[in-house]
C-alpha cells in the first residue's frame, strides 16, 4: 500500500506571479539620487564648500528625522530605502547656496515629519516633501531664502565684478547683476520703462549667446541645484532610460512653458521672444522641477493622461507666477499647487475598463 | 496584421531557451499513478472502479458528474490499489484513484488507426470529445465539450486557437505546433465542424517563428474548405489571455463581465485542439499530455509527454534529478502557475509545465506601501487601477471595492510583476473576488 508522505515544508508557497521585475522602492530611490549627482557635484564645484555643507546637513537632518519618527512610532525604520535622502537632497537643491545651515536643517525636519510622516509616511503624503520644506522656509525666513545668493568672481557673467560694457545706466546694471537670472528678468519691464534702458543693451547683457550658454551649462547664480540645465537634463534622461520616470510629466511641463512663454512674448511685442523663451526654459529650477520634483510618484497622477494634465498645469502655473506673480521663480509653488489637484485629476482620468464603452 | 496586440501588458524575461529546442520525449511509466478525480473546473468525476480492479490503459475510471465536469481515464494499465485522498493541485485532500502499473499497453508505441471523421455529425464529434474527458489544456481546465456547445442563441462565427504561449519558460505549445502542424490543422477542422463554422485563426506570438512557419507551410500545402489563418502576435504578456487574444486578432472587445461567445468567438488552446483530434480521429481519451519541465536546477530540462497522475517526484527522477534543492516548485508558468508544497502532487490535465526555482530565484520580501508610481495602471490589460483597488481591499473598504470592478481582473499578475513595492496586488484582488462571491451568495 502506498504511504501518505509528509509535506515538504521547505518549499516556498506564495501566490502567482512567481517572478517580479527588478525595480524596488529602494533601487528607484537610489537611482534618483544617482541621477541628481552630476548637478549636485557641479554645484559644489561652482559654489564651494558651503554648498556641500548645506547638502550634507539637509540629508542628515532628513534621514535623522525619519529615523527618529519611525523609531518613536514603533514602525520599521526604513531609512535605507533612500526616500529621506532624496527629500534632503532635493531640499538642499532648492535653497540658496549661502543659506545658514540651521535653516536647511529645520527645513528638512519639517519636510520629513510634517509633510511626509504626519500624512502617513512614504506613499501617503499629498505634497512633495522637499517642496513643502522649501515653502516652509520661504514663509519663515524669506530673507535668507531670497538673498543668500553666491557672490561670484568677476569671470562669471552675472557678477558684480563684471564691467559695464553695454553702457547701461549704473543703477540698472546693478539691478541686473546682483540677482539670479530670473530675478534679473523680473526687473526687465521696470528697466525698460523707468530707467530708460534701451532694448539693445538688454539684449547684449541678458539675451546674448554667451548668457544663454551660461544658463544652459550652469555658470550662473541661483539655488544650489538649479543652475546647470545641462546636467539636470542628463540626469533626467538617465531616469527616462532606466524607466523610472516616463516622458509625460517632463515633456508636457517644459513644452507648456515653451509655448506659453513664446506666445506671451510675441503677443506682447517684446523684441526678443525666442531668446526670452530660451532664457526661461534654461534658467531657474524648471529642469529640476520637471525631471525630479513634478515626477515624484507619490504626489503626481497615476495615469499617463493624468500626468499630461499635471505637467501642463505645472507649466501654466510656473509661467503665470514668473510673469505676473510676486516671485521671480514659480516652479516650486506650481508643483505644490498641482499636487493638491492630483486626487481630482486621478478621478477624472481613470482608464477605460476593458469591454466597456467610454 | 502588423499590430496584433492589446492595451497594457508586460515583458517579463522569456527564459524559454532552456527547453525551446528540446523535442518531445516520453517520460517512462511511473510505478504508481495517482489519478485525481478532479482535474477540471466543475464537479469532480465519480470513481467507477474499485480497489483490486484491473484496468486497461485509457479505461474510464471516473465518470463525469453533472453538466460542468469531465471524464477521467486510467493513464496506465494495471491494478487499482487504492482510492484515497491525496494532495492534488486543487485540494489538500483530493480523491485519487491509485493505479499500480502492470500488464500490456494498448495504445503506447502503436500506430493507431485513423478514422474518417468527416462523415460524422457534429453531435457524434462532441460526444467523442466529451467521452475522452478533454478539458482546456492551457491551464484553466474548463471542460471542452461545454465550451464547444455555446447556448443556441449565441451565434459563433470564429474559432481562435491559442498558440500564443505568453507564459515565460513554457515551450510545450511551441514544440507541439512545430512538430505536429498537420494534426493541429485537422483538430481545428474538427472543432470548426462541431461549431458549425468555417473561420479560424491560430494566434502565435512572433517569438515562435518555427511554429508559425510550420503551420503556414502546412496550410499552403493542403487544400481544405475551411478558412484557417495563422495570426502572428506581438510578444507581450498576457497575449494568451482570452479577451486580450480576441482583441489582438479580431479587434473585438468582450464586454465587461461577458464571455468570448458574446462577441461570437470560441477560444481553444492549441494543446486542447490536438487532444480533440486524438479523441475524434484516434478515439484516444485524454490520459497523457505534453509538459515542459524546466528551471536552471533541472538536470535534463525539456518537453515531455507525461501520463496524467505521474507525481512530481517521479518527473524529477525522470529528468535526471535536480542540481540543488528547489526553493519553489510551480505547476504551470511563473506568471499564473500554482506553487505546490509537496512533490507528491500528480500531473493533471491542466499542468502545462513544471518549473523548479532555486532559492536565489524566488523573491520573498515584505511588501511596502504603495508609492503611486502608476505602473500597475499602465500595464493592467483590463483597464483597472489595481493600486487603488488593493488599497481599499487592504483597509477592508469593500464599499469602495465593489464599484471599482474587481471582477474585471483576469488574474494575469502583470500588476504584481511590475510593482516596485512588491505588493501582491492580484492576490489581494483574488481575495476580494472570493469574499464578494461569498457575500453575493448569501
Amino acid at each position: 500500500m502506498p504511504q501518505k508522505k509528509s509535506l515538504a515544508p521547505e518549499l516556498v508557497l506564495s501566490s502567482a506571479p512567481h517572478v517580479k521585475a527588478g525595480q524596488s522602492i529602494t533601487s528607484i530611490m537610489w537611482m534618483v539620487v544617482l541621477a541628481l549627482m552630476p548637478a549636485t557635484l557641479y554645484s559644489v564645484y561652482l559654489y564651494g564648500i558651503h554648498a556641500l555643507l548645506v547638502i550634507c546637513v539637509a540629508i542628515i537632518a532628513a534621514v535623522a528625522s525619519e529615523a527618529l519618527y519611525l523609531f518613536l512610532m514603533k514602525k520599521p525604520v526604513t531609512i535605507l530605502d533612500g526616500s529621506a535622502v532624496i527629500t534632503g537632497l532635493l531640499l538642499a537643491m532648492n535653497v540658496p547656496p549661502d543659506v545658514p545651515l540651521w535653516t536647511v536643517g529645520i527645513g528638512s525636519a519639517f519636510a520629513i515629519i510634517i509633510a511626509k510622516q504626519l500624512f502617513g509616511g512614504l506613499g501617503f503624503n499629498i505634497f512633495n516633501p522637499a517642496l513643502a520644506g522649501r515653502a516652509f522656509l520661504m514663509a519663515s525666513w524669506p530673507v535668507y531664502m531670497t538673498t543668500k545668493w553666491h557672490t561670484f568672481t568677476p569671470t562669471n557673467v552675472l557678477s558684480q565684478g563684471i564691467t559695464n560694457i553695454t553702457d547701461m545706466p549704473e543703477q540698472a546694471f546693478d539691478v541686473v547683476t546682483q540677482a539670479t537670472p530670473l530675478g534679473a528678468l523680473k526687473e526687465v519691464p521696470k528697466l525698460l520703462s523707468d530707467l530708460h534702458v534701451l532694448p539693445d543693451m538688454l539684449h547684449n547683457l541678458l539675451f546674448s549667446k554667451e548668457m544663454l550658454k551660461s544658463l544652459f551649462v550652469g555658470n550662473v547664480g541661483g539655488c544650489i541645484g538649479e543652475t546647470s540645465a545641462l546636467l539636470l537634463i542628463l540626469g533626467g534622461l538617465f531616469l527616462l532610460y532606466k524607466r523610472i520616470i516616463t516622458w509625460h510629466v517632463p515633456a508636457m511641463y517644459i513644452g507648456t512653458v515653451v509655448i506659453f512663454m513664446y506666445c506671451y512674448y510675441s503677443l506682447s511685442g517684446f523684441p526678443y521672444p525666442v531668446e526670452a523663451t530660451v532664457y526661461h526654459v534654461f534658467s531657474g529650477g524648471l529642469m529640476l522641477g520637471a525631471f525630479f520634483m513634478a515626477t515624484d510618484m507619490v504626489t503626481s497622477p497615476v495615469t499617463w493622461k493624468g500626468m499630461l494634465i499635471f505637467g501642463a498645469g505645472c507649466g501654466i502655473l510656473t509661467c503665470v507666477i514668473r510673469l505676473w506673480g510676486g516671485y521671480p521663480e514659480g516652479v516650486s509653488y506650481s508643483i505644490l499647487l498641482m499636487n493638491t489637484a492630483v486626487p481630482l485629476i486621478d478621478r477624472y482620468t481613470k482608464p477605460r475598463i476593458f469591454g466597456t464603452r467610454a | 496584421m502588423a499590430f496584433n496586440t492589446f492595451i497594457g501588458g508586460i515583458h517579463p524575461p522569456e527564459n524559454k531557451h532552456l527547453t525551446e529546442d528540446k523535442a518531445f520525449s516520453n517520460l517512462s511509466i511511473p510505478q504508481l499513478c495517482y489519478i485525481p478525480m478532479q482535474q477540471h473546473v466543475g464537479k469532480p468525476a465519480n470513481p467507477i472502479v474499485e480497489v483490486g480492479d484491473t484496468v486497461r490503459e485509457g479505461q474510464l475510471i471516473g465518470l463525469s458528474d453533472g453538466y460542468i465536469s469531465a471524464n477521467v481515464h486510467a493513464s496506465v494499465p494495471g491494478k487499482v490499489v487504492e482510492i484515497g485522498r491525496y494532495p492534488t493541485l486543487y485540494s489538500k485532500e483530493g480523491v485519487c484513484v491509485v493505479i499500480e502499473a502492470q500488464g500490456a499497453f494498448s495504445t503506447s508505441g502503436k500506430i493507431l488507426d485513423e478514422e474518417q471523421w468527416e462523415s460524422l455529425t457534429a453531435l457524434d464529434l462532441i460526444n467523442r470529445v466529451a467521452e475522452a474527458g478533454i478539458v482546456g489544456l492551457g491551464g484553466a481546465a474548463f471542460p471542452t465539450h461545454v465550451k464547444l456547445q455555446p447556448p443556441r442563441k449565441r451565434q459563433i462565427d470564429t474559432l481562435i486557437v491559442n498558440g500564443s504561449e505568453c507564459e515565460p519558460y513554457l515551450t510545450v505549445d511551441d514544440m507541439l505546433m512545430q512538430t505536429h502542424p498537420s494534426e493541429i490543422i485537422e483538430g481545428v477542422r474538427v472543432a470548426l465542424k462541431i461549431l458549425g463554422i468555417t473561420q479560424a485563426f491560430i494566434g502565435i506570438e512572433k517569438n515562435k517563428p518555427k511554429a508559425i512557419q510550420a503551420l503556414e507551410e502546412r496550410l499552403t500545402a493542403i487544400s481544405i474548405p475551411e478558412k484557417i489563418t495563422v495570426a502572428p502576435l506581438k510578444v507581450k504578456y498576457p497575449q494568451g489571455a482570452e479577451k486580450q487574444l480576441i482583441h489582438s486578432i479580431l479587434k473585438r472587445n468582450v464586454p465587461s463581465g461577458g464571455l468570448p461567445m458574446d462577441v461570437h468567438v470560441v477560444v481553444q488552446n492549441v494543446g486542447t485542439i490536438f487532444a480533440i483530434r486524438e479523441a475524434v480521429v484516434l478515439r484516444k481519451p485524454l490520459f497523457e499530455r505534453f509538459i515542459t519541465v524546466t528551471g536552471e536546477i533541472v538536470k535534463k530540462p525539456g518537453n515531455y509527454k507525461a501520463r496524467l497522475g505521474t507525481r512530481i517526484s517521479d518527473v524529477i527522477e525522470e529528468c535526471g534529478g535536480l542540481t540543488e534543492k528547489p526553493g519553489k516548485i510551480i505547476m504551470g508558468g511563473p506568471m499564473c502557475g500554482i506553487a505546490v508544497d509537496t512533490i507528491e502532487i500528480p500531473v493533471v490535465k491542466g499542468t502545462s509545465g513544471l518549473l523548479f526555482l532555486k532559492n536565489e530565484e524566488i523573491q520573498v520580501s515584505q511588501y511596502r506601501p504603495c508609492i503611486r508610481c502608476g505602473r500597475c495602471v499602465a500595464v493592467c490589460p483590463a483597464g483597472l487601477m489595481p493600486f487603488e483597488l488593493v488599497n481599499a481591499i487592504e483597509k477592508g473598504r469593500y464599499d469602495l471595492v465593489e464599484p471599482s470592478n474587481p471582477f474585471d481582473c483576469i488574474m494575469c499578475g502583470s500588476c504584481a510583476y511590475c510593482c516596485p513595492s512588491k505588493r501582491p496586488l492580484n492576490h489581494f484582488i483574488r481575495m476580494a473576488q472570493e469574499k464578494l462571491h461569498k457575500k453575493h451568495k448569501q
